[in-house]
């Protein structure tokens, strides 16, 4: 008996040692709600062991997305470059930092990024998980140009976040792991699977001849070929996500998976975009260079650049490319705009 | 996460009363092999492992090999692989008294990435001495299902040419005949004509790998050796400047694939 109450004596000054950790709340656990259409198709989505997804932990990494709290001037957030109208992407082709500077790449869109079962993030693969990811930009002096220690004094100091950090961690310590954590939930929530052809894919709708025109396009090997690196009906992701040299340019003046891996046999090699929500994300490419759906597929058709990387799927390279008929272009332009998913641009649970 | 593991399958499509004795021996074995009180498994069962390896012409090829022009074929092309993996399925051992038994599984064998190319399916067997062989792709009726794994890996045919997966995607370059580098996708589907909404299909052209008999006394490993070369060698030499892209459309490029793929594999190792 006296044992029990030396026991309960060390936790209750165990307890009071650490007045920052509540070990009374429990996060409210918040699964993923897997769609249907992803339930039926593809694997689970990854979701960390050591960040399960949590209603408080979300509404917290929503809140920090969108505050301009964790630039180095207050001036901008993620969601300044990852807008929720343009897909959680933005609308020139490169982004411009809070200093006005612009960087070398387009600002990826966020979606389904729980199913990027290889966790290579951004479009040389640098980041090898999503919480990973959010770390870079808060310092990146072109993007935010913080650093994380001022921006936990920040949190730390600010009327509202420990409290939120006690509520989603289970301390109000704030780290940067924990911000970085806290905005990788949220992303995970952003999820896209109501696009018209998804609704033709549930058999809730149809599709146009020209769309259906398109898809045919799509799927041909001997016309676009689009599917052995962007997905089909049954992986509804529309995207590899690997990385791939798409034949861009002869020489690269960003080495892309090269500047990571240090393999030259990477160079120039950037990662499959889905083609998901493509009405909302121009300008394309990882530099932003194609303003048009038109100038892409003109790309693919007569305008590739040959390079001792480029892929082998890439085809016809010594006259450019597939040549299309300007038919088979603009078929192909209405079935990809068909991926493009209204709902889930407006949706109030990502809006700030 | 690519392999699949199921319990037997369709043991023998040919026979199902051994199909049925065999399910209801390994059941025996199973329940006798469980019964000891300490609940470590009887011996008398063992689990199999397939290891998957790659030669030019017996020379080992691994991934960190690819993206380098290093192999010539039997047309005496000079080219590189940038990728390959393909699909093995539908395991089958059969015993001396002609009993097989089937691991409904199948295993993505991805050699880009140096993913899977050692595969145990959870099946325990009973020791003893058995012909192994397995198919290469899928059989029509497995071709025909639906795969979440294989799906996330884009590994799917369309369905105008026929629909299913991919059996193996071989993707690299060769200098043409002009002395260019060229790419080529030698990829192995079901053979089709007829693209579109009504395709037919004119043979097969998923292989039967027989690797012969194998005693199986412990735990055993068995190397499954596929020669790369061997794609472009027999009986049909094939000419890259010839059959390069666009194959999966091309029937008839189908059926010399499946036909210079019945001498790929050959059975290498065995350790227990």
């Amino acid at each position: 008996m006296l044992k029990r109450s030396v026991y309960i004596s060390i936790l209750v000054l165990f307890c009071l040692s650490c007045s920052n950790e509540d070990i009374g709340h429990e996060p409210t656990p918040q699964p993923l709600d897997i769609p249907t259409l992803f339930f039926d198709n593809i694997i689970a989505p990854i979701i960390p062991t050591d960040n399960p997804q949590t209603v408080e932990g979300v509404a917290l990494g929503k809140k920090l997305f969108f505050d301009t709290i964790l630039s180095a001037n207050g001036t901008q957030a993620c969601a300044s470059c990852h807008s929720p109208q343009n897909a959680f992407s933005d609308n020139t082709p490169t982004s411009d930092g809070i200093d006005g500077i612009f960087g070398t790449r387009n600002s990826m869109p966020l979606f389904n990024l729980a199913w990027n079962y290889g966790e290579r993030f951004n479009w040389d693969g640098m980041a090898l998980s999503l919480e990973r990811q959010a770390l870079e930009p808060v310092e990146n002096p072109i993007e935010l140009h913080s650093n994380w220690e001022d921006v936990v004094i920040r949190l730390q100091t600010h009327p509202e976040y420990p409290e939120l950090f006690r509520l989603a961690f289970k301390t109000s310590t704030i780290t940067k792991e924990l911000t970085t954590k806290a905005i990788a939930q949220f992303e995970r929530t952003l999820i896209s699977t109501n696009s018209k052809f998804d609704r033709y894919s549930l058999g809730e709708t149809t599709l146009t001849t020209q769309e259906l025109n398109g898809l045919d396009v799509f799927l041909r090997e001997d016309k676009g070929d689009c599917f052995h690196c962007h997905g089909n009906p049954n992986n509804p992701l529309w995207t590899d996500n690997i990385f791939h040299n798409n034949g861009l340019d002869t020489t690269f003046s960003d080495l892309g998976l090269g500047g990571v891996t240090g393999d030259p046999n990477d160079n120039g090699k950037f990662k499959s975009p889905s083609l998901r929500n493509l009405a909302y994300t121009a300008p394309y490419m990882h530099d932003g260079r194609f303003n048009t759906l038109v100038e892409v597929i003109n790309h693919y058709s007569e305008g590739l650049q040959n390079s001792p990387t480029i892929d082998p799927l890439m085809k016809q390279i010594d006259i450019g490319g597939v040549q299309l008929s300007n038919q088979d272009k603009a078929d192909l332009i209405a079935f990809l705009l068909s991926l493009s998913d209204p709902s889930f641009i407006n949706n109030p649970a990502f809006q700030n | 996460m690519k392999s699949k593991f199921h319990e037997y399958k369709k043991i023998n499509k040919n026979d199902m009363s051994k199909t049925v004795f065999a399910l209801l021996l390994v059941a025996l074995i199973g329940f006798v092999s469980c019964s000891d009180s300490d609940g470590v498994t009887s011996s008398t069962q063992v689990f199999t492992t397939f290891k998957f390896t790659h030669n030019w012409d017996g020379t080992p090829v691994n991934h960190s090999d690819f993206s380098t022009f290093q192999y010539t074929n039997a047309n005496g092309d000079l080219l590189s692989i940038e990728t390959l993996r393909y699909v093995v399925s539908d395991i089958i051992l059969t015993t001396s008294s002609n009993e097989n038994l089937v691991f409904d599984v199948y295993n993505l064998v991805d050699v880009t990435h140096a993913n899977n190319l050692s595969f145990t399916p959870q099946i325990l067997i009973p020791k003893g001495s058995y012909n192994v062989s397995f198919t290469f792709g899928f059989d029509n009726e497995d071709n025909a299902k639906n795969y979440l794994d294989l799906n996330s890996e884009s590994f799917n045919v369309p369905d105008m040419l026929g629909g299913g997966y991919h059996y193996m995607q071989f993707d690299g370059k060769f200098i043409n005949a002009d002395d260019a580098e060229q790419g080529f996708n030698y990829h192995v589907i079901r053979a089709v004509d007829n693209p579109g909404m009504n395709p037919t299909f004119p043979q097969d052209t998923f292989i039967t790998v027989n690797l012969g008999v194998i005693n199986i006394t412990d735990d055993p490993e068995i190397e499954v050796q596929m020669n790369i070369a061997e794609w472009f060698k027999n009986p049909n030499l094939w000419d890259l400047n010839d059959f390069n892209q666009t194959l999966m459309p091309n029937s008839t490029a189908q059926i010399m694939m499946s036909e210079n793929g019945q001498n790929v594999f050959s059975l290498g190792d065995v350790t227990q």
